[in-house]
């Protein structure tokens, strides 16, 4: 969530108070010849991001316009557009959103890398990009290969390099990322000891925020399209919504740490959110597309979205409480039961969704940047978009894997063939024995395939 | 690894592989006297040193549940090192919410690694206690919910000049958890593997440390990385020798003893844990055709061994070549943050992560080598699994696994299967 960052206009920006803290970077020098010392005092260079630089174009258009206006006109535009951007790709299919989520991927890695290397005046140690991004394509390899090894189980035994490839995963893996480090422990340069171990932590904390968010989002859009779209069109909305209420009613503001969030815009936002979150559950529901988890054809080698809905994207009646009943003269309601849960998870986004926008209002300030990048013109860059959606794509996970889901059944069945004969004998006779207890199984004779 | 640091003398003799700080200005301050001192230095050292690898045998002998919190105690103090230097790196003392973050950070991230483990071990003892089922029902959302409070926390305490300062600090708490945390939480995986899994590659490694040690006081001649100017290629290669040498010794004697060869299983009736097993085949000796060369060799031509055996000389190659990496990792850690030790707390060696620095590494590659070539899944948490699935999808399995089994000629055709 991000509030409008007004580049012509005035603003009074309380970014430059925190000179202090560069002081602490500081330490006494002694004989040790380690040009660190210096290096890490804390005049962080300019970003570009803090020039305006709209497309020329842009610029032209919107010649005749005040500043203040240009400004709004430029950020409308291009919020239907990426509004617009994201309606495309939910249309092209599971393909096409794994790999913009990796393309977003990558882009967020870079900018953070990028402030990484500004504050710490990397540039002249070459060996930085290469590992920063190399680190980035081993854990990479390492996700993508757990979560492929699970999804396309079929495809993976039958291709023989690639059954080698998902049995030793995790060892290549850490192979690969060895190999990293070693490198890194042999690139260590006399002078810039410090500088190296920051950016190594620098690229891991990144790493542990933007890559694991990733995954998460990828294995909750497995799960069904509609858990990776409700939850993002939440947090749209949330910023949309607060923004709006807070233009219209915001009078007292929320948090020192971002001035120009009001009470009025987060309450507002709020409850706007949850209205929209239960509209939006509501209309997805009933679409298979949106619903079925998506599962790998091995026949088709395609996607398929095509399954028994399960019950919670079944119509259900409910007994309102007696509150309600008196307002609503309705004694019951037919809801989708993902409409409760979609309550929610418009509850975590607007209520904690924010935290995530405050943690990097304050991570600018820390670095005395005013946008992480300039990618997207009028909004910043790819971060500032997204950064309230990590806490929720980790939310959502959490949220499936406790109160939705029980295990994927393709994996536990790779797993049963992975144990020894005796092993899955043993499994095979308890299995029986359940199911006959359960009743799934005629007691005599031999089971019938159902 | 580390290398013996003289704090009395400077090192004078250039074969000896201990770390030098690049200026001997430092060690200088700590000298006590004259050629005393040295000695005194090497008894201190010896004596500590035969000391911890006592305590190390005893507590072996104690059993799993004082490995475990042995482990717990040392990753807590690993924790609290380095979180003590990054305090005096960024003069973080004056605020105070920070030590209580990075505490509370530590514990919510124990939470969720260990409630993971002991829902595994503790299965059945969980499944019966009312509370402990729901904990661990619920335990990704528990964990996360507590994870999620100090991260609330972190935010609404940033402070107005101190952003930059506490981003550090959350940054540096952080990449600790992720070394520390995971690989305490790796070695009690390899320890409920069995012990064995836990006790060689230690000695694996710490042989290495003094072998190499010796070699290099004895034979050192050509050093081995800048970074470490004392050390030298005729210690590491004379510690990658004698290491397997030791391992394959070591893990002869005990891949005799079940006590260390079984899993460690928590017995649900008498509430305890239990080494009791039938030895896997890892542990139970064969015959190798030794390769011809060697046969004139040695004039054998079989040779009975622990197939464990075979696996320890990869264990043992790891430690020698790669351990030493984390080992330089940790000097270069101390040199950019112009500090000697990690900490005081053994008298003549440093800081528990001084100790502890080339375990780590260790510990993660016995674990993915576990995960990797030894161990297939574990049934019974397969059945876990498979009673949680709804029915329909334990029948769709129940008939894939009938027909797998079938084909594989394991069941008769005919199907008359009683338990």
């Amino acid at each position: 969530m991000t509030e409008l960052r007004k580049r012509g206009g005035g603003g009074g920006d309380p970014d430059s108070s925190d000179k202090e803290a560069d002081l602490d970077d500081r330490l006494g020098t002694d004989g040790e010849c380690d040009g660190d010392s210096k290096a890490d005092t804390p005049d962080v260079p300019l970003s570009t991001a803090d020039t305006d630089n709209t497309p020329q174009y842009l610029n032209k258009a919107l010649e005749g316009l005040p500043p203040r206006w240009k400004n709004y006109w430029i950020r409308g535009v291009l919020s239907i557009a990426m509004i617009s951007g994201f309606f495309l790709i939910i249309y092209m299919g599971p393909i096409a959103l794994i790999l913009i989520v990796m393309t977003v991927q990558i882009k967020c890695f870079q900018e953070i890398i990028t402030i990484g290397y500004r504050v710490y005046h990397s540039y002249e140690l070459p060996w930085f990009r290469t590992l920063s991004w190399y680190f980035l394509i081993c854990v990479n390899y390492f996700f993508y290969g757990e979560t492929l090894a699970d999804y396309f189980g079929a495809l993976v035994q039958r291709e023989e390099p690639l059954q080698f490839l998902s049995r030793y995963h995790r060892f290549i893996s850490f192979a690969l990322y060895l190999a990293g480090f070693c490198m890194f422990v042999l690139s260590l340069v006399k002078k810039h000891y410090r500088l190296q171990f920051y950016m190594f932590a620098w690229t891991h904390v990144t790493l542990l925020i933007v890559v694991t968010q990733s995954h998460l989002v990828i294995q909750n859009l497995f799960e069904g399209k509609i858990w990776f779209i409700v939850p993002i069109s939440i947090v749209i909305c949330n910023d949309i919504m607060a923004y709006l209420f807070g233009f219209f009613f915001g009078r007292t503001p929320l948090i020192k740490l971002s001035p120009k969030k009001t009470w009025e815009g987060f309450i507002g936002g709020y409850f706007a959110t949850v209205v929209f979150g239960f509209i939006l559950a509501y209309l997805l529901s009933q679409c298979q597309y949106f619903v079925c988890p998506v599962g790998f054809n091995s026949e088709t080698n395609s996607f398929t979205v095509e399954c028994e809905p399960s019950e919670i994207f079944l119509m259900q009646e409910y007994t309102l409480p007696a509150a309600l009943q008196n307002i609503l003269t309705w004694k019951t309601v037919n809801l989708y039961p993902f409409q409760i849960h979609s309550i929610f998870l418009s509850s975590f986004g607007s209520l904690i969704g924010p935290f995530g926008g405050f943690f990097a209002s304050g991570f600018k300030r820390a670095f005395k940047i005013k946008d992480f990048a300039n990618t997207i013109p009028g909004h910043g860059g790819i971060m500032d978009r997204f950064d309230c959606q990590y806490l929720m794509a980790t939310f959502t996970h959490v949220y499936i894997a406790s109160f939705i889901r029980g295990p994927n059944p393709s994996k536990v069945l790779q797993q049963l063939l992975m144990l020894q004969p005796i092993q899955q004998l043993g499994v095979f006779h308890t299995l029986h024995s359940h199911l006959r207890e359960r009743g799934m199984l005629p007691p005599a004779a031999a089971p019938q395939a159902e | 690894m580390t290398e013996l640091r003289h704090r009395g003398a400077e090192a004078p003799i250039q074969t000896q592989p201990s770390e030098d700080k690049g200026s001997d200005s430092e060690l200088r301050l700590e000298k006590d006297g004259a050629s005393d001192g040295e000695w005194r230095n090497w008894w201190v050292r010896g004596i500590l040193t035969l000391a911890m690898i006592s305590f190390f045998f005893l507590i072996i002998y104690l059993g799993p549940i004082v490995l475990m919190m042995i482990v717990l105690f040392v990753q807590i103090k690993c924790f609290q090192e380095i979180i003590t230097i990054g305090y005096s790196v960024y003069h973080s003392y004056h605020l105070p919410w920070f030590r209580t973050l990075s505490w509370y950070f530590l514990l919510c991230v124990n939470y969720f690694f260990y409630g993971e483990t002991v829902t595994d071990c503790f299965f059945t003892l969980v499944q019966r206690e009312e509370p402990l089922r729901i904990l661990s029902k619920y335990h990704r959302f528990i964990s996360f919910a507590l994870y999620l409070t100090g991260f609330c926390m972190f935010v609404l305490s940033l402070v107005k000049k101190h952003y930059r300062l506490q981003f550090y600090m959350f940054g540096w708490t952080h990449v600790t958890l992720l070394i520390v945390v995971t690989q305490s939480h790796f070695i009690i995986h390899n320890l409920f593997e069995g012990m064995i899994w836990f006790i060689v590659p230690i000695s694996c490694v710490i042989c290495n440390d003094i072998m190499a040690y010796m070699f290099g006081f004895f034979f050192g001649r050509t050093p081995l990385i800048k970074l470490s100017p004392k050390k030298t290629w005729e210690g590491f290669i004379g510690g990658l020798f004698s290491t397997i040498v030791f391992g394959i010794m070591l893990s002869y004697v005990m891949s005799g003893w079940r006590y260390f060869v079984c899993p460690v299983e928590f017995n649900n009736d008498s509430n305890r844990f239990q080494v009791d097993c039938e030895p896997s085949e890892l542990f139970q000796l064969q015959d190798y055709t030794l390769p011809s060369f060697l046969e004139s060799f040695t004039g054998w031509t079989t040779v009975r061994l622990y197939p464990f055996q075979i696996h320890s000389i990869a264990l043992s190659s790891f430690a020698s070549i790669m351990g030493p990496f984390g080992g330089f990792f940790a000097s270069g850690f101390k040199r950019a943050f112009k500090i000697k030790d990690f900490a005081n707390t053994i008298p003549g060696h440093g800081g528990i992560m001084d100790r502890f620095d080339c375990q780590y590494l260790m510990a993660t590659f016995v674990n993915v080598y576990i995960a990797s070539f030894i161990r297939g899944p574990n049934p019974s948490k397969v059945i876990q699994q498979l009673l949680a699935l709804r029915i329909d999808q334990q029948l769709h399995i129940f008939n894939s696994l009938k027909a797998h089994l079938t084909e594989k000629g394991f069941l008769p055709a005919l199907e008359d299967v009683m338990a």
